[in-house]
């Protein structure tokens, strides 16, 4: 057997879904019993048939691989329940296996492919599409390229008509149906308690968690999700504040932004001038404004961190 | 003595693998580390935390890049995103030379993020032996590659694990990362002698070397990294040290992480194999 035909041959059925009791399955990727399908490459020794040491590398891959998955979406976790989210990452990973040398990108499709597969979240397919988008998105703002910041006072210097302002690359902007991020900050508040808790305690923490993504009801909000002196912040945007942003970051000159922004605003346009203000002021503030095609990456400015949401303790190192 | 062209002629000593748990101990009480290992994957990113807490420990500590994925061993091509965001970290960290394992692990460009043991067949070891060229000079640093621990042996095999070693490092003029633990739990899972293994390969290309632990389960051991290093481990340190000399030594622990205190502790157990073969040269 060539080097190329092995290493398919092994993949798929490394790849290949574990059982329900997380074994080997007893049927090769090419229909004939797996015993016969590991005997074929693969030696037995004096204690494991091939079929056991080819089960070895399967498990390994499924382990790792759904490890993964918790630790990067305990949010949808929550939303879905621990089995059903196991059931829907081994589906997920069998349709996008990785395709990245890094764990960190598994996730990385999952939005699209759970908005075309939405049996896995039933009726609550608009709140798991709103988690997925704020837990890949934090994933991003995570370690995303930070380019040295404008600071306010470059900002009123440059300002005009014509002014196109770049946005930090990290920063995510989101528009949910559901307000995620206060559920999002709640379970992991209590995931990180349960790690220090006795078991009549984490069993309680459960049930709390349960309640509240059952009495989640919808509401729309909008969402940067951005980072202070490397830690990963949710911070609500009003509706206008969201679509100027969203305007800013497609390229739009500071002119076009604005007036695409109000167009269907309910603020009294003797208002509107003090508060674009004061919002470029805060952004400015929070570092959000890049100089234009810098490649130097640096930390951003500490600032003055308004309305900002903590997401925890930031997310831990992945081992590939 | 004891440094090698596949190690950039550096002296190091014994190091630990930098990990997440211990960064508030190592940046608040600047404990006393030769060096620190770094999982080259975790760094290879655009911006964040994990650069700005790097760019602290590359201040003050010398840091050795280690790889998980690179895979010199698939059949397909170096993925080429990854050599450049490697490239990139390499000049930030100034590395002295570069490690990563003697295995496959993707296919058709699917990851399976796993070290996969090779077949050893004269065709792996040229194709093998090609990627580690190309990569080091795209990188251009030295390259030495780890062997792995596995559970599986193929038919097609034609050599020994240790003959398929040397033949890609001949081929390929690159360096060894001799992993001791891997040696031994590969033995036992495979029935040969470890001590075989050791002498068998070039002392001469040895940069660096490898400690752990692992676990045992009832038909085989599995390399876990999550316990000391066992006594039949030291002995294999012992011998590779004999045979290639005051050699840079890393301690890995990357599951259930005790204390910086008590990792460190455990690398350092080295220093006395490392003092016994300086005293034995010198006598």
């Amino acid at each position: 057997m060539k080097l190329l035909e092995l290493q398919r041959t092994m993949a798929r059925a490394v790849m290949q879904p574990l059982t329900f009791t997380e074994r080997m399955q007893r049927t090769a990727p090419d229909g004939q019993p797996m015993r016969a399908y590991a005997a074929r490459f693969i030696k037995p020794n004096d204690r494991l048939t091939s079929f056991e040491r080819l089960e070895i590398y399967n498990r390994q891959y499924w382990f790792r691989l759904l490890s993964s998955m918790v630790e990067d979406f305990p949010g949808l976790r929550a939303v879905l329940g621990a089995s059903r989210f196991e059931a829907m990452s081994k589906a997920y990973i069998t349709d996008c296996p990785s395709r990245s040398f890094t764990l960190r990108d598994l996730g990385s499709q999952l939005e699209s492919w759970l908005h075309k597969n939405p049996r896995w979240a039933g009726k609550k397919q608009t709140l798991a599409l709103d988690i997925v988008k704020l837990e890949w998105a934090e994933i991003e703002a995570f370690d995303g390229k930070a380019e040295p910041p404008l600071r306010p006072e470059d900002l009123s210097a440059n300002a005009g008509a014509d002014l196109r302002l770049r946005l930090q690359p990290y920063i995510q902007l989101l528009s949910l149906r559901y307000p995620v991020d206060d559920l999002l900050l709640e379970i992991k508040n209590t995931s990180e308690e349960n790690e220090v808790a006795s078991n009549a305690f984490q069993e309680r923490r459960k049930h709390k968690r349960v309640q509240t993504v059952a009495k989640l009801k919808p509401a729309a909000i909008a969402l940067a999700v951005h980072r202070i002196d490397n830690s990963v912040y949710f911070r609500r945007l009003e509706p206008e504040e969201f679509a100027l942003l969203t305007e800013l970051k497609q390229g739009r000159t500071l002119q076009k932004a604005v007036a695409h922004a109000f167009i269907e605003t309910k603020i009294p346009p003797q208002e509107l001038p003090a508060l674009v203000q004061r919002w470029f002021h805060n952004w400015a503030a929070l570092g959000w404004f890049c100089q234009s095609d810098q490649k130097t990456e640096t930390s951003p400015r500490s600032t003055n961190p308004m309305n900002r949401k903590p997401t925890g303790a930031g997310r831990k190192r992945k081992i590939v | 003595m004891g440094t090698n062209r596949f190690n950039n002629f550096t002296e190091y000593g014994i190091g630990i693998g930098l990990r997440q748990p211990h960064y508030d101990h190592i940046l608040s009480r600047k404990p006393v580390v030769d060096w620190f290992e770094i999982i080259s994957e975790n760094f290879m990113i655009d911006g964040g935390r994990p650069l700005q807490i790097l760019d602290q420990i590359l201040e003050q500590y010398k840091v050795v890049q280690h790889g998980v994925s690179m895979y010199f061993g698939s059949a397909e091509k170096p993925n080429r995103e990854h050599l450049r965001r490697l490239k990139e970290l390499v000049k930030r960290t100034k590395t002295p030379w570069l490690s990563d394992h003697l295995c496959w692990g993707s296919v058709d460009g699917r990851y399976t993020h796993d070290l996969l043991p090779m077949p050893y067949t004269f065709e792996a070891a040229k194709l093998t032996a090609q990627k580690v060229r190309e990569v080091r000079d795209y990188l251009e640093v030295p390259i030495a590659v780890e062997n792995v621990s596995s559970y599986a042996e193929y038919h097609v095999s034609e050599m020994s694990e240790w003959e398929f070693l040397n033949e890609v490092v001949e081929r390929a003029d690159c360096g060894i990362l001799l992993d001791v633990n891997n040696i031994y739990v590969s033995s036992q899972n495979h029935s040969f002698d470890p001590f075989t293994y050791v002498n068998s390969v070039p002392a001469e290309r040895i940069a660096q070397i490898h400690i752990a632990g692992h676990s045992k389960y009832r038909k085989y051991i599995l390399d876990t990294h999550d316990h000391p290093v066992i006594d039949p481990v030291w002995k294999l340190y012992e011998r590779a040290i004999q045979r290639a000399g005051h050699t840079a030594t890393l301690l890995e622990w990357d599951d259930s992480i005790p204390s910086f205190k008590e990792v460190h502790n455990e690398a350092l157990k080295a220093n006395r194999f490392l003092a016994a073969t300086a005293l034995a040269t010198a006598v």
